[in-house]
């Protein structure tokens, strides 16, 4: 065992501290190639993870960079550099930390490569961008120790993959190089070691003492939650009650639109003019920096929030999260709770609000789950090969190199340690020359091999390479902005929403209503105005599925039939379906079809969540359009999928037939939007589609032509293109998520109840207020576009024309 | 084919779902910004190497226009190629396809701002053409009568059915075409250098499987 060097025992000591036995251990392992703590929020992660580094750098003969720190969050880092400051000025430390993040200035970036700190706390993508430039080799040599915060949350996009690519690039750099990664729960610890281990070396789990359990509850209120939606409106009474008898709230939201309209009626109701605060992403930086300094400060009783406050920004005396609708996902519940109650060794305190009334079930089973510790996920494939193309081409900025060392440091990632040397030499051939079966570009290669080392052909392409680094896939968005000059600005919104707003719309945007202006240097003017029915801007942000567990006990739940743990409204809800049609079981699928507003509509509750379900809806859309059933459009959640038309579905049996589903499954798929929104973003992180460009976007120009054009373009002349396999993998995994349809397909083999009504079922009627429908561009919507404009034209007085 | 047929200075003209324009009674078939060169011209400036298809896929939608309509005479409104170098860079199977396209046709290249000449590929080589009471130019003149012209790339959709698709714009004294060309994107008809170009009344010729005529503004 280490002991705590002299001056930091007596620090600890001075704040009435004893180091907590995973402090102690992660001080003990310090020359572990890696490791990986798993402890809960307030556990004292951070410092765990830092020990070492100040132990280290104690003495002061370290020169140069010593320690980086990644996090997911530019403002974690800020926040980190906060707290470290605490024990290096108490004890005295010759330590200089400081944070690199995309909110950096670009002189104190170039000092700091220059002269880099002791400790450097960064972002995956400035690290990526740190390593691709000339100078890297010198700036990382000395470094000992990197520590990964918030392992678990990069791990669950192309952010870590690309991370751990650029870890590989520093051991290579730095072959003494340790690494640490702090993680919340997780369902499996042993997977996320995998990806941090510099392979074949290993990783070494720790675990601190999770604490006591948390107390989780289910709100129950006597006016009923309505039947869709995720507004939660009828809960605000119940919720500002709940703040007013805690310290300090979290109330989580799963997207940005709820958490707007939340906040907004939480105002309306708000009549002790609690201080409450919103934060969410698409704000503006100024909006959120003056909400988290108002938080610190102790200033706020509660905060209306999204995943942007998912991670461990410290805040303090947070005793309660609320979470609105259902959480669709036990273990980012369990994470969330963690954020109440930074006390160690005090129980977390939280209340599920359900939004509508399916969710209410949704929560019961959540709430089960977690009190069971069954948590849900998904293993991970391979390494996504569009962010190694990233990679290659990063590392050719950095100057030229070697492509079997390279190989080789790629394989060292967990995530791409099972990569083939064909497989790596398709990435860097399609950096190099496009990789297309026309060979085209001999004269314009982006990278060439001089001297069996390859290189930028120009070395004036790394400019625009460093540009586009990153893995985050953003959407066309606005920035809105008050009229007038030097107007405030408020956050963004989706462009195509921006596209729908005629001036005097009214819409909401960071708690306030405001009014549509116009639309100037593509800033989106707006001017405050009070009105009772705003719209409510369109972010981008995930929808996630209710995991295949959730789902599980769902339909466990339904089984048993025993609804007594549930409100009285929503077990009666159950029952009246129950009677007019039946309740979905694991081993059945449950088929409804009726007549309803004009169209005709067919239900499918295959409980595969909201990507599989989606998916249902494209593969049997598809499969209608054939069969002259002349579908119009569908929507899907987490739990059915409504499909509406000009003809009814005689019957759907032949529609879902597995052979036929999979067997056609690449050619059905091939034109949809899915697809092409998967390609979309592979082809943007793989560089064929440039993100940034220098010189700002023009308005008042044809657009630059779609990528869905190139994706078109390449299945008809280049249907085995590295990046449209890409693209179908990926598309597999994700948005498809066509293992859930296998998984609907075997538990109810080929037991359908197909049940035909004269009118629509209580399960099925939430379905008709669901956003998010799509639009099938078949024959049924082309008649559909030639009778509204043959309206349109008589309406015009110009059919005579 | 589910064509548009109107009535335009005396004359009668088919607006084709492919966004080619034929004129029966001349033999005519016009179409506009075809933009041949545009991954040549995107690798040569920015060093993007998109898939270099785009050339076979316009010759593709041009060969179907051909045969479909037999004309005697084609025009190519303007930005037939994404630069003068990428007109002189066709390789050779795609300058091999135009001759065959051009084989027995008086075939007109009016210039546009990408591709303002000298072009090398055999065809007439025009600022603007008369023919008859039409008149054809790239770039639409303000207070013109009876021209038709490209540049623009107008798209147009139905709100609440359905995503914009290339579309003509049509009123009493203009016609303006979409972009035939594969790599091409569109500028929305509601766009004030579009919008300002048109009369009230004006139409806007849908493309796709059909064309479809529908009000420019409601």
């Amino acid at each position: 065992m280490n002991a705590l060097p002299e001056p930091f025992a007596a620090w600890f000591a001075a704040r009435g501290w004893t180091i907590h036995p995973h402090q102690q251990a992660m001080l003990d392992r310090a020359d572990a190639p890696a490791l990986l703590l798993i402890a809960p929020t307030g556990g004292g992660k951070t410092l765990a993870g830092f020990l070492p580094t100040l132990v280290g750098l104690a003495e002061g003969t370290h020169r140069g960079l010593h320690t980086l720190y990644v996090s997911p969050l530019k403002a974690l880092a800020a926040d980190i550099r906060r707290n470290l400051t605490a024990p290096i000025t108490e004890i005295g430390l010759p330590i200089r930390v400081e944070d690199r993040t995309g909110d950096t200035s670009a002189t104190a970036k170039r000092r700091q490569r220059a002269d880099p700190p002791h400790i450097l706390l960064t972002t995956p993508e400035s690290l990526a961008l740190l390593t691709s430039y000339e100078d890297a080799p010198r700036m990382f040599a000395g470094l000992r120790r990197v520590i990964v915060d918030e392992i678990h949350a990069l791990s669950e996009s192309k952010r870590g993959d690309q991370l751990m690519l650029a870890l590989s690039r520093l051991q290579a750099l730095a072959p003494g190089l340790r690494r640490v990664g702090l993680s919340a729960t997780v369902e499996n610890p042993a997977a996320l070691a995998g990806e941090l281990a510099c392979h074949p070396r290993p990783c070494e789990i720790l675990h601190a003492d999770p604490g006591p359990d948390p107390d989780i509850s289910m709100l129950v209120t006597d006016a009923a939650p309505p039947w869709s939606g995720g507004g939660a409106a009828y809960a605000i009474p119940a919720v500002l009650d709940l703040v007013r008898r805690h310290r300090t709230t979290l109330i989580f939201h799963n997207t940005r639109a709820q958490a707007e309209i939340f906040f907004h009626n939480l105002w309306l109701a708000n009549d002790d003019d609690l201080p409450i605060g919103i934060h969410h992403g698409s704000l503006a930086r100024q909006q959120r920096e003056r909400v988290e300094a108002a938080m610190v400060a102790g200033d706020l009783r509660a905060i209306v929030c999204t995943g942007s406050l998912d991670l461990g920004i410290d805040w303090g005396d947070v005793d309660l999260v609320i979470q609105i609708g259902a959480p669709k996902n036990v273990k980012r519940l369990v994470q969330r709770i963690g954020r109440a109650n930074h006390r160690y060794n005090a129980p977390s305190k939280a209340v599920l609000v359900p939004a509508n009334r399916f969710e209410v079930v949704e929560c019961q089973a959540a709430l089960q789950a977690a009190r069971d510790h069954d948590l849900d996920g998904d293993p991970k494939g391979p390494g996504p090969r569009d962010v190694l193309c990233q990679h290659i081409l990063i590392r050719a900025c950095a100057g030229p190199f070697d492509a079997t060392e390279l190989f080789q440091e790629v394989r060292s990632t967990g995530a791409y340690a099972a990569l083939s040397r064909a497989d790596f030499d398709d990435c860097l051939d399609f950096c190099a020359t496009g990789g297309y079966a026309l060979r085209a570009y001999d004269k314009w290669q982006r990278l060439m091999q001089r001297d069996g080392m390859w290189q930028l052909r120009d070395p004036r392409a790394a400019a625009r390479i460093r540009m586009n680094i990153g893995t985050i896939q953003d959407i066309e968005t606005l920035k809105v902005r008050m009229r007038g000059r030097g107007g405030t600005p408020l956050g963004e919104v989706e462009e195509a929403f921006a596209a729908t707003l005629t001036p005097g719309d009214t819409f909401l945007i960071g708690g306030q209503v405001v009014r549509y202006e116009g639309l100037r240097d593509l800033v989106v003017e707006v001017s405050r105005r009070a009105a009772a029915n705003p719209k409510v801007a369109v972010f981008m942000g995930t929808k996630f599925a209710t995991s295949t567990q959730l789902s599980q006990r769902i339909l466990a739940m339904f089984r048993i039939g025993d609804f007594t743990a549930l409100p009285d409204h929503t077990a009666d809800w159950l029952r009246l379906q129950a009677d007019r049609s039946r309740l979905p079981q694991a081993d059945r699928l449950l088929v409804e079809s009726f007549p309803h507003d004009g169209r005709e509509s067919t239900v499918i509750y295959g409980f595969a969540g909201r990507n599989a379900q989606q998916t249902l809806g494209l593969l049997l859309t598809k499969q209608m359009e054939e069969a002259g059933l002349n579908p119009l459009g569908f929507v899907a959640t987490d739990y059915a999928t409504l499909i509406w038309g000009l003809d009814a579905v005689p019957d759907p049996v032949p529609l879902l037939n597995p052979d036929a589903m999979r067997a056609g499954l690449d050619q059905w798929l091939a034109g949809n939007a899915v697809m092409k929104r998967t390609f979309r973003a592979s082809a943007t992180i793989a560089g064929l589609i440039e993100r940034n460009t220098i010189g700002p976007r023009k308005s008042g120009r044809q657009a630059t032509f779609s990528s869905d054009i190139l994706y078109d373009t390449l299945v008809k002349y280049d249907p085995d293109h590295l990046l449209l396999r890409i693209t179908r993998d990926q598309a597999m995994r994700g948005l498809v998520d066509f293992a859930r349809i296998e998984e609907m397909l075997t538990r109810t083999a080929g037991r359908i109840d197909h049940i035909r009504l004269t009118r629509v079922t209580p399960l099925a009627a939430p379905l008709f207020l669901e956003p998010g429908r799509v639009p099938i561009q078949g024959e049924g919507r082309e008649k559909l576009v030639q009778r509204e404009a043959a309206r349109l034209m008589q309406a015009a007085g110009l059919t005579d024309l | 084919m589910n064509m548009y047929a109107f009535p335009f200075h005396g004359e009668t003209l088919y607006a084709l779902p492919s966004g080619a324009l034929h004129w029966p009674a001349r033999g005519l078939l016009c179409v506009s910004d075809l933009h041949l060169g545009k991954s040549e011209r995107r690798a040569r400036l920015t060093g993007a190497l998109l898939p270099p298809y785009e050339v076979a896929e316009t010759l593709d939608r041009l060969e179907s226009a051909v045969d479909a309509t037999r004309p005697e005479t084609v025009i190519c409104l303007g930005d037939s190629f994404d630069d003068i170098t990428a007109a002189d860079t066709l390789d050779a199977a795609a300058t091999r396809r135009l001759a065959r396209l051009q084989a027995g046709r008086d075939w007109i290249w009016i210039e546009g701002n990408h591709d303002p000449g000298p072009v090398t590929l055999p065809g007439r080589h025009l600022s603007h053409l008369r023919l008859g009471p039409l008149s054809f130019r790239h770039i639409a003149t303000p207070g013109a009568v009876a021209e038709l012209s490209g540049h623009y790339h107008p798209k147009h959709g139905l709100p609440g059915i359905g995503g914009a698709r290339p579309c003509f714009l049509l009123d009493r004294d203009r016609l303006i075409l979409p972009a035939f060309g594969a790599y091409t994107g569109g500028l929305r008809a509601s766009d004030p250098a579009l919008a300002g170009l048109m009369r009230p009344g004006a139409l806007a010729l849908l493309t796709g499987r059909s064309v479809i005529p529908v009000p420019l503004s409601v």
